[in-house]
């Protein structure tokens, strides 16, 4: 049995609500398959999934908003039988339990299983789901739930210390707006990567003349629909730059580094009713400039439009941010958690610079690194953004 | 296409990549992205649009005159059929 469960799709995001679901009960499904559409406070999101199956039961319904980590629907493997109802892992009297909570304690099931049944407690098969995934034993916990079932919250607090810095959920409060929401999700985000992150910042400046005659060249001969930005070059070469300096591209959780498992960059990307959303531009080291451009406008068109898919919102380790547009020099981020590194370019811009001894009008773009300093040294963060430069002097070599 | 026509036009295309725009508040002789939220993407995507309704191409090398509403009637004017 695959079991699939809402993911967290960014470290702003507690819960999401179900807005529909792609597929029912008996359809086959594909790896990478998008099956539901839950809004984050951020998104409508197309939540995919990793595996090939069948779609045996769909537990969560439209309209219903649940934690992350919550079991949305379980499938059937490539060959798989459906379990007869009363043999499934999670035993059908358990949604009774929930449902009429008091029965079970009045009423304990006469037979063999009475000795567990008398001490089991009635438990949501959301909670007992993430109980197991967690290690715990959910009988041994206090419910709080009706009747005193344990709840969801029961189980995840069991295994939480009680940190007073836990944001406050805002629960309790009327529907926010899209915008307050989307707002509260960057703040708790932002907050937490200046509490736990010690970044440190570098900045290179880097000329710009060749690549941007290369590329003038080069959109030239391109019809208008496939030009090429400056900013596609510039993710290029992140990309390809972060190829030999691994340790700017991965996840700090639980107290250790993991690479990530590819050069997916996040691309920061402003919404125009504000709030801004980073989501990843897969393999871009690995895409021909001009597929990295019309992949990088359908990712703005659909950031914009709302319609990503869960794999963007989860799998960048490293953002990059673009605010030369907006006309300033240079940008120094602040990481997204858990990733541990920004990269970010302000405008290029025409001005005075040496080269071979001679004063001259060079146009240059500022390109700054912030990192996290519990995974990298500024002595590779400094070789990382000398690679950068490199690259940028040989745009032919990114065409590709 | 009259000038008022190839106004109408423009406006439509720049309101469907920045819906928020109020067209009667625009300046025609004032630089565009100066009133208007346009970032690189959004300007090359409003260049696209113009020339797949116009069908008129715009070279990368004329992008830099483009700057006032202005300036675009006129430059489109100019490349469209009488």
């Amino acid at each position: 049995m695959i079991e699939f469960t809402l993911p967290s799709l960014g470290a702003d995001m507690e819960e999401g609500t179900l807005l529909e679901w792609k597929v029912a009960p008996g359809d086959t499904v594909k790896k990478g398959q998008a099956l539901a559409i839950v809004d984050t406070a951020k998104s409508a999101v197309d939540v995919e999934i990793w595996y090939e199956g069948t779609v045996h039961e769909l537990l969560v319904q439209p309209g219903e908003k649940v934690p992350v980590g919550t079991l949305l629907a379980t499938l059937l493997e490539p060959g798989e039988v459906a379990p007869p109802p009363a043999e499934g892992k999670t035993p059908a009297p358990a949604v009774i339990e929930f449902e009429t909570p008091a029965a079970p304690a009045t009423a304990p099931v006469p037979s063999a299983t009475q000795a567990t049944a008398a001490t089991r407690k009635p438990i949501s098969p959301a909670a007992r789901h993430r109980a197991k995934e967690l290690g715990v034993d959910a009988d041994s916990l206090a419910g709080t739930g009706p009747g005193g079932a344990v709840t969801l919250e029961d189980v995840e607090k069991a295994v939480l210390p009680p940190e007073a810095e836990r944001a406050p959920t805002p629960e309790p409060e009327k529907p926010a707006d899209k915008l307050s929401a989307m707002r509260q999700a960057i703040a708790a985000a932002m907050a937490k990567s200046k509490r736990e992150i010690p970044h440190y910042y570098l900045s290179e400046t880097i000329p710009m003349a060749h690549a941007l005659a290369w590329l003038a060249e080069e959109n030239a001969r391109r019809p208008m629909n496939e030009r090429v930005l400056p900013a596609a070059l510039q993710i290029k070469a992140v990309a390809r730059a972060l190829e030999r300096y691994p340790e700017l591209n991965g996840f700090f959780t639980e107290g250790a580094f993991r690479p990530a498992e590819a050069i997916h960059p996040g691309i920061a990307i402003s919404l125009r009713q504000g709030g801004l959303v980073a989501p990843a531009l897969m393999d871009a080291g690995r895409k021909p400039l001009g597929q990295l451009m019309l992949d990088l406008a359908d990712l703005v068109k659909r950031t914009r439009t709302g319609s990503l898919r869960s794999s963007e919102l989860t799998r960048a380790g490293i953002t990059i941010t673009i605010l030369g547009d907006q006309g300033v020099e240079s940008v120094f981020g602040v990481i997204y958690p858990p990733q541990v590194a920004l990269v970010g370019f302000g405008r290029i811009s025409t001005r005075p610079w040496v080269d071979d001894g001679q004063v001259c009008a060079m146009p240059l773009v500022n390109a700054s690194l912030s990192a996290d300093h519990r995974v990298s040294d500024g002595h590779r963060g400094a070789l990382f953004l000398a690679e950068l430069r490199e690259l940028l002097q040989r745009p032919e070599e990114l065409a590709e | 296409m009259n000038e008022s026509e190839l106004k109408t036009v423009l406006l439509a295309t720049l309101c469907s990549i920045a819906p928020e725009v109020e067209p009667e508040e625009l300046r025609q002789d004032r630089p565009l992205r100066n009133q208007v939220d346009l970032d690189s993407m959004d300007w090359l995507n409003f260049l696209i649009g113009l020339h797949d309704k116009l069908k008129v191409d715009i070279p990368e090398s004329d992008y830099a005159r483009l700057v006032t509403l202005n300036d675009l009637i006129a430059y489109l004017g100019a490349k469209l059929p009488p």
